[in-house]
């Protein structure tokens, strides 16, 4: 009976590892197809279009919505501290820092990450995964490659859309709304916010998002059992751990750019 | 004609596969001569597409040699394999054409990806073989346009695009009219001659598959039950070849999968 159990733990262990090992040795090959990604870069451009500009809209009209909410609620807080005038620098601070690569990345998971599984996955059931390896055509390289770079470099440029949206957002509540100086507004974001610091550590953490999430949907779609559940099953492991490990990584990342 | 030397193309020699316990394949010989039109038949399950899946490596033997022009290539590594497979085309049971391109760049796509031929000789070269299949008309249609026959016309233009040596169709037949499936048997065979290919088809046609195959391969329960010519196969009095033919539900091929006895399941005394 334990040695039963001990056998089942051992299996497992094993089947996990296997995972993770054929997802370490994908992502790596992912990795190297960046010549081949540069060579063939109209397939990148498309699949920039592809996952940027349908996911502009909704990555526009949340950044909006949020910078409404961060208005309310930061000069909610701010004007009990006499310091409303600094809400232009909390709304962006709080955007470039946190919210606009981690709700980015949530919302890029869910409508980018969720069409190239399920993308892939209905290609890999429909068999032209397999054509593709029958014409002697790599489709690590042509079919995964292509979206995997255009996945990464979209990724921070929605996130810098959804900043500023956000921005908007927050002026036209605060000033326009509740009436918050303008200038002081401006002024402030002007002289508050760092380059490097507070912009940069937001650019790399969407960066970072991009990776994971076009990884993570890219490698659920191709290992997806090629079947109409295996399909929706991957779609469905895609946005779910997409999230957490956004999630994760976000924690992970703040806490080192805070200590450097 | 079994007289002559044979020259042949794809040879299996003492080939073993299987999933697990279960061997699909279980010491299989078989030629596949050059230039002719070869069918596989037999009941489903018994290892007919895995055999096309073997000749283009997909997957790999775990005993014998899969010999592709003298060379065995169960050993090779992927690049060795993808220049063995530029050689091959494979037509796939329901075409699996490229949803996001339409008709003229699926057949275009292999002389994208393996050559840098100028636009307008791959123009032309495109156009040609939609004309060989009789659908140069419907260059600019999407696959969810077409009909299962026509995408699956189209797949085979794609498959021929670079004059392979080999063509693999797997299961070409299953599921079209009556119409389209005379078009799909008359296709192979002429294309066969007019290109000078080889050809190897999985069917369950028996009427049509004895009308064009230079050669019939019957398998059945991992081994090949019989080989030879459409007459030579129809006379051979075999009792699997003979069920296969003639559509028998019983005989050598069981009705029942294995099972536990049938008195042992239902608690009744009598065996079936």
């Amino acid at each position: 009976m334990i040695g039963r159990w001990i056998a089942d733990i051992g299996f497992a262990v094993r089947c996990y590892l296997d995972q993770v090992g054929y997802a370490a040795r994908l992502f790596l090959r992912l990795i190297l197809t960046l010549g081949y990604a540069l060579r063939r870069n109209a397939l990148v451009r498309d699949q920039i279009h592809f996952l940027g500009n349908y996911s502009l809209a909704i990555v526009g009209v949340s950044g909006l919505f949020v910078g409404f909410v961060l208005g309310l609620q930061g000069y909610y807080i701010l004007q009990r501290y006499g310091s409303a005038e600094s809400l232009g620098l909390m709304v962006s601070l709080s955007l470039m820092r946190e919210l606009g690569p981690v709700v980015t990345a949530l919302l890029f998971a869910g409508r980018a990450g969720t069409s190239l599984t399920a993308e892939i996955g209905l290609m890999k059931a429909g068999e032209q995964i397999s054509v593709l390896e029958m014409m002697a055509v790599d489709p690590v390289n042509r079919v995964l490659a292509p979206r995997f770079w255009a996945g990464v470099f979209t990724m921070p440029l929605l996130a810098a859309t959804f900043s500023a949206m956000g921005v908007f957002g927050g002026w036209v509540v605060g000033v326009l709304m509740i009436g918050v100086d303008g200038g002081a507004f401006w002024s402030q974001i002007q002289s508050g916010v760092d380059v490097f610091k507070d912009l940069g550590n937001g650019v790399v953490k969407s960066f970072v998002f991009g990776v994971a999430v076009t990884f993570i949907a890219l490698l659920q779609g191709y290992n997806a059992l090629a079947t109409p559940e295996g399909v929706a099953k991957a779609t469905t492991r895609t946005v779910v751990m997409a999230s957490l490990t956004v999630l994760g990584l976000d924690f992970i990342l703040t806490a080192m750019m805070f200590t450097i | 004609m079994a007289t002559e030397p044979i020259d042949s193309l794809v040879e299996l020699h003492h080939l073993s596969f299987g999933y697990g316990e279960r061997l699909i394949l279980d010491d299989v010989n078989l030629t596949i001569p050059r230039g002719r039109v070869t069918a596989l038949m037999g009941a489903s399950g018994g290892g007919k597409t895995t055999i096309l899946r073997l000749i283009g490596g997909q997957i790999k033997a775990q005993r014998g040699q899969m010999r592709f022009d003298g060379v065995d290539i169960t050993p090779m590594d992927q690049a060795q394999l993808y220049q063995v497979r530029r050689r091959m085309g494979m037509l796939f049971q329901f075409g699996a054409l490229f949803a996001d391109l339409n008709v003229f760049e699926n057949v275009a796509f292999p002389m994208r990806e393996h050559t840098d031929l100028p636009e307008a000789l791959i123009r032309d070269i495109v156009l040609m073989k939609l004309n060989a299949v009789g659908l140069r008309g419907a260059r600019d249609l999407m696959p969810s346009d077409l009909s299962g026959g026509m995408a699956r016309r189209v797949a085979l233009a794609r498959a021929i695009a670079l004059d392979p040596e080999l063509v693999m169709y797997d299961e070409p037949f299953a599921g079209l009219d009556p119409i389209s499936l005379g078009t799909a048997a008359r296709l192979i065979r002429e294309l066969n001659d007019a290109m000078g290919l080889t050809s190897i088809f999985v069917s369950h046609d028996i009427e049509q598959t004895f009308a064009i195959a230079d050669q019939i391969i019957i398998l059945a329960n991992g081994r090949i039950a019989t080989q030879g010519t459409p007459e030579e196969v129809r006379r051979s009095q075999d009792p699997l070849v003979y069920q296969y033919v003639h559509a028998l539900p019983e005989g050598p091929v069981h009705f029942h999968y294995p099972g536990p006895d049938v008195h042992e399941d239902f608690g009744v005394g009598a065996g079936a």
